[in-house]
């Protein structure tokens, strides 16, 4: 059985996934001042592995990234709910958020907010879901 | 503590989160699940103390104010029934590690179990009617997982129209609120009480009060919505059967409480006096449906929609003492249903079978069982020292002082009808000759029984502690009559 060589694919798919988790990275820090957000970053992170999933095969990119993709899931939940209850130690109400200014080398003054967390755990919670969702149907024999 | 209200949302949710990563490991599953339901026990407990001593507890979640943000409103309505939730999960999550659920355990049993009670009690406890859609979404979702866990054939078959029904409604839920939104331009339930008194209830509103109601009485198993209720119910094992039985349809029930209550009160004529014709039909039906079958799981999946009729009969009548009696009976029947439901888990699992046909003189070999099964017959059918007198007692004084006697004959009868159909199931299945059942085994009930006693002694002292409950459901009922007390501790002005 010849392998069918699928090169321009490969390469071209090394690019743009990189692409694709860049944007999607940029998506996921814009959400606060413009259009984007942990689902939609999470979405285009999702893209971004499913490419890689399809021209590179299952097993291979397994080894590249050995993520349980369920436990994903329970970890960006508690992320969530962990930044709810962070009002429980300073006595406000149930997600109250706060923000500050912070000072970073490259980037300059740059203000952080405590609802980036939160939405770190929707996008973490996103990509999990997607993940399986889509791994366990191509599993399925 | 500041964030009271959220504790019945945030900690069945932070239990469920814990519970996956302990998916593998039945054991620590199991004891995290009784640690964490004896601990949401216990706070709920606590709330509804701490509600009946300080009134009303409002969380404006993130520091937003009254119709901004998202209000949780715990008043005495929501605790008891916040209770009640936490009664009933723990008497599940002990009755869980003995029901014979296998493997099933170790596909995320308890998170799911977890996240439904997270759900329900959010629905309890929202201000926000879309939240209350959210809410409904987290248990629904739970729900599906736990009708099609285990996959037989039956399972899938009930799953599917379980699922297609219940999205059905969740959109007509989605399209009621947006109409809502549309004509009053608020989704805060106090807001839009406010705003629908102002215009008293014109035109439009009340054509998405019916809507609305349309929803919930198809979560809520109401006649003519009801087709989708009983083969659903019964093929998950007892224990997820108890939970549904007990917790699902009563959110529904809540929902109708609360909306018409609060918001729609205005068109009284139109409105409730339909939910009384409703409310007789569902008793009727319901109670045929329970006499039909020689299923005794159907038998007691059936006692739910009459059961449900009675609470809305006492909405229809909406008067002090209905209202109190279907406050009353709504606490007790989600006590007794989760108990029948796991009582006829063990009983099907001893007889091998639940067919009643094939049942005979179990109360030789399992007499524990048949006394409990004959006491809760009791409970359900409203015998003075249980609970189901109070509620159906002070129904049927509602019933007579608006004059309502066609519906306070129809639940009398439906009474007797429920006595009937549970009491066939102890005089056919348990009476009998001693070695009528061939190739019986004996099995053990060990730890199935104890959750079962828990239930069954709440009931009975609703039923004998009537003095101390009866002024909570009373003032519960003078609270939902006066919708200005809500509006007021929710947009403090």
């Amino acid at each position: 059985m010849t392998r069918p060589n699928n090169l321009i694919l490969r390469t071209t798919t090394s690019l743009i996934a990189f692409l694709l988790l860049g944007f999607s990275i940029y998506l996921f820090f814009a959400g606060h001042n413009a259009p984007g957000g942990g689902f939609i970053g999470g979405l285009m992170t999702t893209g971004a592995i499913l490419l890689l999933y399809m021209s590179y095969g299952i097993n291979t990119v397994t080894k590249m990234l050995p993520i349980n993709y369920i436990k994903l899931i329970p970890i960006g939940l508690l992320v969530a709910v962990a930044t709810g209850a962070g009002s429980f130690l300073f006595e406000v109400p149930f997600l109250s958020h706060s923000f500050g200014y912070f000072h970073f080398p490259l980037f300059g003054e740059v203000e952080l907010a405590t609802a980036m967390l939160f939405d770190l755990g929707v996008y973490l919670t996103v990509v999990g879901v997607m993940m399986t969702i889509i791994l366990t149907v191509a599993d399925d024999q | 503590m500041i964030n009271l209200a959220v504790l019945p949302i945030v900690l069945p949710l932070l239990s469920a989160i814990i519970l996956v990563f302990f998916n593998s490991k039945v054991r620590i599953s199991r004891l995290l699940t009784k640690i964490f339901s004896l601990i949401g026990f216990g706070v709920s407990g606590y709330i509804a103390w701490y509600v009946i001593e300080n009134g009303t507890i409002t969380l404006e979640t993130g520091g937003w104010v009254a119709p901004f943000g998202i209000i949780l409103v715990v008043d005495t309505l929501a605790a008891a029934l916040l209770l009640t939730t936490n009664i009933v999960s723990v008497a599940c999550a002990f009755y869980a590690p003995y029901s014979g659920l296998g493997e099933k355990e170790n596909y995320y049993f308890y998170p799911f179990f977890f996240f439904l009670i997270s759900g329900v009690s959010g629905a309890f406890i929202t201000g926000d009617l879309f939240n209350l859609f959210v809410f409904f979404e987290v248990l629904l979702m739970a729900s599906y997982a736990l009708i099609v866990l285990g996959g037989d054939k039956v399972q899938f078959r009930e799953s599917i129209k379980y699922l297609l029904i219940n999205l059905f409604s969740s959109m007509l839920f989605v399209t009621a609120i947006a109409f809502l939104y549309g004509v009053v331009g608020t989704v805060n339930m106090a807001q839009i009480a406010e705003r629908v008194a102002e215009v008293d209830q014109q035109g439009i509103l009340t054509t998405i009060a019916f809507l609305l109601f349309f929803v919930f009485a198809t979560k809520a198993a109401l006649f003519p919505l009801y087709y989708w209720l009983p083969n659903s119910y019964i093929v998950p094992s007892p224990v997820i059967s108890a939970l549904f039985g007990a917790l699902l349809t009563k959110v529904g029930v809540y929902s109708i409480v609360r909306v018409f209550t609060l918001i729609f009160v205005h068109r009284i004529e139109l409105t409730h006096e339909f939910f009384i014709w409703i409310a007789g039909l569902s008793m009727i039906f319901g109670v045929i449906g329970a006499l039909s079958t020689n299923n005794i799981k159907l038998i007691i999946a059936y006692n739910i929609i009459p059961a449900i009729g009675y609470m809305i009969m006492g909405i229809g009548i909406f008067n002090q003492a209905a209202l109190s009696g279907s406050i009353y009976y709504l606490v007790q029947d989600m006590i007794v249903k989760a108990a029948l439901f796991l009582l006829v888990g063990v009983i099907a699992y001893v007889a091998g079978t639940s067919d009643l046909r094939k049942m005979n003189g179990l109360i030789h070999h399992y007499p524990v069982l048949g006394w409990l099964l004959f006491i809760s017959a009791f409970v359900l059918a409203g015998i003075p020292p249980f609970s189901g007198f109070i509620g159906k007692l002070l129904l049927l004084e509602g019933a007579f002082r608006n004059e309502e006697v066609i519906i306070a004959i129809i639940a009398l009868i439906t009474s007797l009808l429920i006595l009937y159909s549970i009491i066939k199931i102890f005089i056919r299945g348990f009476w009998g000759d001693k070695d009528a059942m061939k190739g019986l085994t004996i099995k053990s009930t060990k730890g199935l029984i104890a959750p079962i006693v828990f239930l069954l002694a709440i009931t009975v002292i609703l039923g004998v502690g009537a003095e101390y409950f009866y002024p909570i459901s009373d003032s519960i009922a003078i609270y939902l009559l006066d919708p200005d007390v809500y509006i007021d501790s929710v947009l403090k002005e």
